[in-house]
């Protein structure tokens, strides 16, 4: 019996989320009396994994599997889900994760709760809480299966070293063609920006900016936080933005360190996307925005001077910093 | 082609969200219910290859009687026919499992279903569907372009797309971008009056045991109230200080 974890890399280095998801592996391992299994395909020195809790890594180097493809994926996991008789499946909230988990979870006739925010309260029975309504409520689930799957939110959980001796093990799951009847034929990916899946710090314009010539100064604002922009949906609805960019209910969700709200009225469809982001920073120059009620820190003041002030004074503030 | 768009029916994005029987119950006390945002869609598209490459477009939902008015609405959209297997929709994998027997009875080349309802954000039925049958499946579908078998299809992934070739028989998570927002279709007069004509079968279940069952519902802690500061400098103190995120 063991927990197995995907471990999520890019061009052969582990994601942050990936040492999330070992450490909360191994904090299920630890209430089971049991150990961690990683799964790694084509990433990272494995005795990283070790650093958050993994005791075995299953090394998957396989040409095939170089790029993401959900049903191999899927099936490769299964395999080593079986192999090791895992009981428990760990996945993350990434877009590849919510895309392969329900397939292991039919492979597997697992039980999946995808958006878990803690550890379980139980093991037996198996119970955890994760948000439902799109950040409006949590519900505690009780999954019934024998086996389970579990889906990580976003920086719900966070790393927790736990120093561990690694073995290391080469995998190669048997694949059929049947696994590979969806081909990528090209990606399209800003490699120079921080993305708002993995951004720590979010930098968000409403429709309050008045028009798209107006973004270079939050471009600048995210540029000095190495940060993520972001937009609500009328500013892509109207074409300022890209659709990428458009947080919320019907857009995406934020589960970032700090969320700043420029010009954003704060709509419930809106908030609903960025409830999981740890603190919230509001600037608005109408003190009756809704935003204020759901924001950590306010500025009531007009965007287009408050702005500029606070890019200036995070640039001294790094300069001193650094 | 014959198309099915699997309809989720969920609370208006405007609900405010309460539970009761000592939180365990869903509070649907005056909420308003509509087709989940990310079907309507898929719904969309689908009157696409309706009209202008002719396939057949179905729509179905597993839930009690109380959503047959949100089939109602997609009838009046244009689909063509409903069909709402009669059981609680208790978990996704449970749901998805009654859909595939409709999919399989139906033999569809097409499912379109949401990437998640807005309700649960379970977001597993399309692709769990798509293993029980067998299809191929996409998830986060933002585009889809079907000749005869052969698929092109883009999806989102963190920080982009991707563009994908398939076949049918096909499963789609899909959301905004398989047709802009502001060419959604709104029921018309017309199309209302047509829908009250149109069939609505009402499938009995097959045995499909829930994996998941929801205990009980939480809600967030009441937040602190708002921090309001007057200057720059005094903010990004507080984010270093005091809530020392930079
Ligand atoms: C089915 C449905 C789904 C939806 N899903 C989403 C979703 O996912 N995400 C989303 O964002 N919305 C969503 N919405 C829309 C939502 O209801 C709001 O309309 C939207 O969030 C408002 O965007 P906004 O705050 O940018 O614009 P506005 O409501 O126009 O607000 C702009 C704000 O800017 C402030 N402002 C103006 N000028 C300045 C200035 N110079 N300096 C500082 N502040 C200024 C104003 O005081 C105001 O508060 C959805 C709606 C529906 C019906």
């Amino acid at each position: 019996m063991s927990i197995l974890v995907y471990t999520e890399s890019e061009e052969g280095k582990f994601k942050k989320i990936a040492f999330e998801a070992v450490s909360y592996a191994k904090g299920i391992a630890d209430m089971m009396g049991t150990s961690v299994t990683a799964v790694s395909v084509n990433g990272g020195d494995s005795a990283q994994l070790g650093a958050y809790g993994a005791s075995k890594v299953l090394e998957v180097s396989n040409d095939k599997l170089k790029e993401f493809n959900a049903e191999a994926y899927a099936d490769m996991i299964a395999q080593a889900a079986k192999k090791e008789e895992a009981k428990v499946v760990v996945l993350t909230s990434s877009a590849n994760c919510k895309f392969m988990a329900p397939l292991v979870a039919v492979n597997l006739e697992a039980g999946y709760v995808p958006n878990v925010t803690e550890l379980p309260t139980g093991t037996a029975p198996f119970k955890v809480k994760h948000s439902v309504f799109t950040n409006k409520a949590f519900s505690n689930t009780e999954i019934t299966t024998d086996v389970k799957v579990i889906g990580l939110a976003k920086n719900a959980f966070g790393v927790k070293e736990n120093d561990t001796n690694v073995n290391t093990e080469s995998f190669s799951p048997s694949l059929s063609d049947d696994d590979f009847s969806v081909n990528v034929l090209s990606v399209d990916k800003a490699t120079d920006k921080v993305t708002i899946a993995d951004a720590e710090i979010v930098v968000s314009g409403g429709r309050g900016l008045k028009g798209p010539e107006n973004w270079g100064m939050l471009e600048e604002l995210a540029a000095t936080l190495g940060a993520a922009t972001a937009c609500s949906k009328p500013v892509s609805d109207m074409g300022w933005r890209p659709h990428s960019e458009h947080v919320g209910q019907t857009g995406k969700p934020v589960a970032s360190n700090l969320y700043i709200a420029i010009g954003i009225s704060g709509a419930i469809q809106h908030l609903a996307g960025i409830n999981s982001s740890k603190v919230k920073v509001v600037i608005n120059n109408d003190p009756e925005a809704p935003f204020f009620k759901a924001a950590d820190y306010g500025i009531v003041g007009d965007a287009f001077e408050v702005v500029p002030q606070l890019t200036e004074k995070l640039k001294e503030f790094k300069a001193q910093n650094a | 082609m014959k198309i099915l768009v699997c309809i989720s029916h969920v609370p208006d994005t405007t609900s405010k969200i309460n539970f009761t029987d000592g939180d365990t119950k869903f509070d649907t006390n005056g909420v308003q219910f509509v087709i989940n945002p990310n079907d309507e869609f898929g719904l969309t598209r689908a009157m696409w290859f309706k009209e202008k490459q002719g396939a057949t477009v179905h729509v179905a939902n597993v839930g009690g009687p109380e959503t047959e008015p949100t089939l109602r609405k997609a009838l009046a959209i244009g689909a063509d026919e409903a069909i709402r297997v009669n059981t609680a929709a208790t978990d996704g994998y449970s749901v998805a499992k009654q859909l595939a027997n409709v999919v399989k009875d139906g033999g569809y080349d097409l499912v379109i279903g949401g990437r998640e309802s807005i309700d649960y954000n379970g977001g597993m039925v399309p692709g769990m569907i798509s293993k029980l049958t067998g299809a191929n499946f996409v998830n986060t579908c933002i585009n889809l372009e079907i000749e005869g078998e052969n698929v092109t299809a883009i999806r989102e992934i963190d920080g982009g797309k991707e563009t994908l070739k398939t076949t049918l028989p096909l499963v789609v998570g899909g959301q905004k971008g398989l047709v802009e927002e502001s060419d959604l279709r709104i029921p018309n007069m017309r199309g209302i009056m047509q829908a009250r004509s149109k069939p609505l079968h009402v499938k009995e279940a097959v045995e499909a045991s829930a994996e998941t069952q929801s205990v009980t519902f939480e809600k967030p802690a009441p937040k602190g109230a708002v921090k309001l500061v007057d200057s720059v400098d005094e903010l990004v103190n507080l984010l270093h200080n005091e809530a020392k995120v930079i």
